[in-house]
């Protein structure tokens, strides 16, 4: 198993392409917010939040389709599965390395990128922890998005239209979080929300994304 | 005993030559009575209830409105049910019966909202607004077209039947999850539920429900929409059935010549 993860990894690192594009994408869409809604600054830290978090979401939608569809090109995907590690653990630790190289890279770039949409002081706090919980369910839903789409020629948006209802109450409850956290409100049940969601997806969606991969490689 | 026998005769409609004659016996009637129903239930609603006291003749829309939300909830439902016949017994038909229902699905959730749509503008001075309700339903759509999308992308219909069939299981609990909370994330605008309550079935006209004026015609074209449901369904999952016979055929005319 962690082998397969040091493997991911190592690939994600230098293989480029994967790790930064993320990155790169959310920094675009921060700055060209202001651009589409005007540089009024009580308005950007009023919508900081949700900014953020769309961004984050965004980034780590764009991040998806490399997930498993390289490893099914060389083949790699197929030696894998026919190893004794149960195909559970394999989708697990993708997500895990998805996580890794993209949602964690996100959450320690957001609060710079608050710098620049404004984001009120108690907001920084708030957002990170949002982004931390929240994260992990993004890639543990993205991979079962991947599992799905993997056998498709041109499947890039059509994983985008299968995630992206996937991804609302996650995007609801930990922009709530952030949001709330940027104007002084109280947010441990918005919290506990995306920390259930988070836990019940980890615990419960590898078993669809190996089903769903052991139909795909029949 | 009484079970077991119940549970033959229903899986005998998995042989689709079976379920094709016993669709093709029933298919007319369920036409005929949804039509009927329809017709009654809509004539009876728009010319011949009295205007609401404060809503004025805009209440009417409840009668397509109404039925329609009913049935793309009830439709993914049965997909969900088929779905799982699918992946526990394998039984084609029911695959294709959940393939057949999703387009259902889709316009039955397009009319919910566009008819919510022209009522709410009059009403609440706007066409769409960010309530739970409206929300949970926008999501639904959403489902629906990732659902159909991932049919018609994938070649084999086998793998097609199993990967779609997981998805509406997993879709399933995300809309459920999406549904609570928009509730918690906007307080709603929409009327809470006022069709289905313990006085409509004892028949007491109280203040929580509908007035039975509206009741009755509602409640034949709520009848209505479900049997035309039914039919349709019926009748595109014949359709499929013969879509893939034609293959088969095809297949083995290319093999044999």
């Amino acid at each position: 198993m962690i082998a397969l993860l040091l493997r991911d990894l190592k690939l994600a690192f230098r293989a480029g392409g994967g790790f930064g594009l993320g990155l790169a994408f959310f920094l675009i869409v921060t700055v060209l917010v202001p651009f589409s809604v005007g540089p009024q600054s009580s308005l950007l830290s009023t919508i900081a939040p949700g900014v953020l978090w769309l961004g984050a979401l965004l980034a780590c939608l764009l991040s998806l389709d490399r997930l498993l569809a390289l490893d099914w090109e060389d083949g790699s995907l197929d030696l894998v599965a026919t190893a004794p590690l149960p195909l559970e653990a394999v989708v697990s630790i993708k997500a895990l390395a998805h996580w890794l190289t993209t949602g964690l890279p996100l959450v320690l770039a957001a609060p710079f990128l608050g710098v620049l949409l404004n984001l009120p002081v108690p907001g920084f706090f708030w957002l990170v922890i949002s982004l931390l919980v929240g994260t992990p369910a993004m890639s543990v839903i993205g991979t079962f998005g991947a599992a799905l789409t993997v056998g498709l020629k041109r499947g890039g948006l059509l994983l985008s239209l299968l995630v992206l209802p996937l991804y609302v109450p996650t995007l609801i409850f930990g922009a709530e979080v952030a949001r709330r956290g940027a104007t002084g409100m109280e947010t441990q049940t918005p919290l506990l929300m995306l920390a259930g969601i988070t836990a019940a997806t980890i615990a419960l969606l590898p078993f669809a994304s190996a089903a769903v991969l052991r139909i795909n490689l029949r | 005993m009484s079970i077991a026998a119940k549970a033959n005769t229903l899986w005998e409609y998995a042989n689709p030559r079976k379920f094709l004659a016993t669709s093709e016996r029933v298919l007319p009637f369920f036409w005929m009575t949804s039509f009927v129903c329809l017709v009654v239930g809509l004539t009876w609603g728009f010319f011949f209830t009295p205007d609401d006291y404060k809503q004025g003749s805009t209440v009417k829309i409840i009668y397509l409105h109404v039925p329609a939300a009913l049935m793309a909830i009830n439709c993914w439902l049965m997909m969900l049910a088929t779905s799982l016949v699918w992946l526990v017994r394998r039984h084609h038909v029911s695959a294709l019966a959940a393939r057949a229902a999703a387009p259902i699905g889709i316009v039955m959730t397009l009319i919910a909202l566009v008819t919510g749509a022209i009522w709410g503008q009059p009403m609440w001075g706007t066409w769409w607004a960010w309530d739970p309700r409206l929300t949970a339903f926008l999501i639904l759509f959403l489902f629906y077209l990732g659902y159909v999308a991932l049919w018609e992308a994938i070649e084999d219909s086998d793998t097609a039947a199993d990967l779609t069939s997981v998805l509406c299981l997993v879709g399933s609990v995300f809309a459920l999850l999406s549904r609570y909370a928009v509730n918690f994330w906007n307080q709603g605008l929409h009327q809470g539920a006022s069709v289905m309550r313990a006085a409509a079935i004892t028949g007491a006209d109280t203040e929580e429900k509908v007035s039975n004026i509206y009741f009755y015609p509602l409640l034949l074209c709520i009848i209505g929409f479900v049997l035309l449901f039914i039919a349709l369904v019926l009748y595109r999952t014949g359709t499929e059935i013969r879509a893939r016979r034609i293959k088969a055929l095809l297949a083995r005319e290319r093999l044999n010549g």
